[in-house]
């Protein structure tokens, strides 16, 4: 849908700059599997992302600032080097060699998963670290379950919350890297990515000295974040 | 053992070929359809659109999906060592050889060539134009200490640009020889940005030599150059007794395709703006079994 859409959008504006120079299908399917991945990793890596910041943030335990530093380290990860590892662990002879993940979109999830995981958490943790004793202990003096006070955190630290998301999102779809070494950059003979992403696809012109077509994905890119930025702070009901 | 390994290759090389022949039966039933082919190949055959070519074709004559994976030789290699990928295309016959020789790979076809040229810019400091040795042309670029970019990156063009080295009397070093460690596109763009040398493939060099004001100073032997600059293609399946996860019946069908007549027909035929880029090789009179085997290896004697 997203991907239509974007695609019109620079279809409508296409005679005003230049002639568009992509198949609509190839850039359509580019702009897909780029949402399909990040999304998807993003939405997980929320999911694990959540507890974790919610449980290192009011657990009192032996080694905290340890894994709160283990946490921000991971925000810098290299790209290419949880790309190499995943590649290790998907690859044929790797752990997970049975489950023929190399080479696919899974496999690219997995990648982004661990980069935007660390950014979600670390994130996260510092907006419901900042969420101000006094609300927790109102939630508990009007009898609410543990549930109950970790939904109200959640509410108040929300600004935060679904900024470590976009972070994390920036993070994935933006990354190259990885989603390079084991994705494998693959499209269809008829044009259709498969594993391409914009930025494995923006590689690909580089590489090839087409400076200018490259430059247009970027551009494709850029404009799909800021949709996905835009629609997020909607309906996230944001402030930022 | 090495003999053993010598009659199956010599086996399977035949039946390569003769599936090959069989091609001009349009109601083929094989039992691939709907299966997926993972090619890792070489960034020449990909960036010059040749692999996209080939593949459609392919794609349509036996209802299959060719996911092809662009990597450069070395990489390519490396992952039909792990099984990730079936069959492979690449030109750098020691790194196929010692492939062979590992035993990750059977039944390699050569498949097409086409030949190196050395670019350089206008004034051509080094003085190289037209020379008819290419260690000369490299010694005279080390001499005048001109800048030349190597690819740096493990490519067939990388390791084709080391051996010329080797030949060669002086040694690469100093500020004027930079690895870039990028595909041959980034690497002719470099070189044309900082009036440098460097060794590129001729498919790559046309596809992109509108953009360049660099040009060609040696040619390969196709334009009449030293034989050194030939740039034979092979291909080869990944060996299903190592990883029995590869899709070894595809692997042959594609072979087999590529190296038939319509397969090569088709390389003849592919041309980037009105230039041939690539020579079909598999299809000769002549029996040529050294294509199934390690350069230079000899069934030993009785």
């Amino acid at each position: 849908m997203i991907a239509t859409i974007a695609a019109e959008t620079f279809q409508a504006l296409d005679p005003a700059i230049m002639e568009f120079p992509f198949e609509r299908n190839y850039v359509e399917s580019i702009v897909y599997v780029s949402l399909y991945v990040s999304l998807t990793a993003v939405a997980l890596s929320t999911m694990v992302s959540l507890p974790i910041a919610m449980l290192v943030g009011f657990a009192e335990f032996p080694g905290k600032r340890f894994v709160i530093a283990l946490v921000n380290t991971g925000m810098g990860l290299p790209s290419v080097v949880v790309g190499l590892a995943v590649l290790f662990l998907v690859s044929n002879q790797g752990p997970l060699g049975t489950l023929d993940l190399v080479f696919t979109k899974e496999a690219m999830i997995i990648s982004q998963f661990v980069l935007a995981t660390p950014v979600i958490t670390g994130v996260s943790l510092a907006a419901v670290t900042g969420v101000e004793e006094g609300v927790r202990d109102a939630a508990y003096a009007m009898g609410g379950t543990r549930l109950d006070i970790a939904l109200v955190t959640i509410k108040e630290a929300r600004y935060g919350i679904v900024t470590g998301v976009l972070a994390g999102l920036g993070r994935a779809i933006s990354e190259v890297g990885s989603v390079l070494i084991v994705g494998g950059n693959i499209a269809g003979a008829d044009g259709t990515a498969i594993t391409r992403t914009l930025t494995t696809a923006i590689q690909l012109e580089a590489r090839q000295g087409r400076f200018e077509l490259a430059l247009v994905l970027g551009a494709i890119l850029l404009t799909l974040v800021l949709f996905v930025n835009a629609v997020v702070l909607r309906f996230g009901g944001g402030r930022i | 053992m090495h003999r053993r390994e010598f009659v199956a290759a010599l086996a399977s090389g035949g039946a390569v070929a003769v599936a090959g022949c069989s091609d001009t039966d349009e109601n083929v039933e094989v039992g691939i359809v709907g299966e997926t082919l993972t090619l890792t190949t070489t960034t020449s055959t990909y960036d010059t659109g040749l692999v996209d070519e080939v593949d459609a074709a392919f794609e349509d004559r036996y209802g299959v999906t060719v996911e092809a994976v662009s990597q450069g030789t070395g990489a390519a290699l490396e992952s039909a060592r792990r099984g990730d990928s079936d069959v492979v295309l690449v030109h750098a016959r020691s790194l196929e050889d010692e492939f062979l020789r590992e035993g990750y790979g059977v039944n390699r076809r050569d498949l097409m060539f086409n030949d190196f040229v050395i670019v350089g810019p206008e004034g051509d400091p080094a003085g190289i134009d037209g020379m008819e040795s290419v260690t000369d042309a490299f010694a005279a670029i080390a001499e005048s200490e001109s800048v030349f970019v190597s690819r740096g990156d493990s490519s067939g063009t990388h390791t084709k640009e080391l051996a010329i080295w080797e030949d060669t009397e002086s040694d690469p070093g100093g500020d004027w020889y930079r690895e870039a460690g990028s595909g041959m596109g980034q690497v002719l763009t470099q070189a044309d940005q900082s009036g440098a040398y460097t060794l590129a493939d001729r498919g790559t060099f046309i596809s992109m030599r509108s953009e360049l004001s660099i040009g060609i100073r040696v040619q390969g032997p196709i334009e009449g150059g030293p034989a050194l600059l030939a740039n034979p293609y092979g291909i080869a399946a990944v060996n299903p007794a190592v990883h029995e996860t590869v899709n070894y019946d595809l692997a042959l069908a594609y072979i087999g395709f590529l190296t038939s007549r319509e397969g090569q027909e088709l390389i003849e035929s592919y041309s980037v703006d009105g230039e041939q880029l690539f020579f079909p090789e598999a299809l000769s009179e002549d029996p040529n079994f050294q294509q199934y085997v390690p350069e230079g290896w000899r069934p030993e004697e009785e």
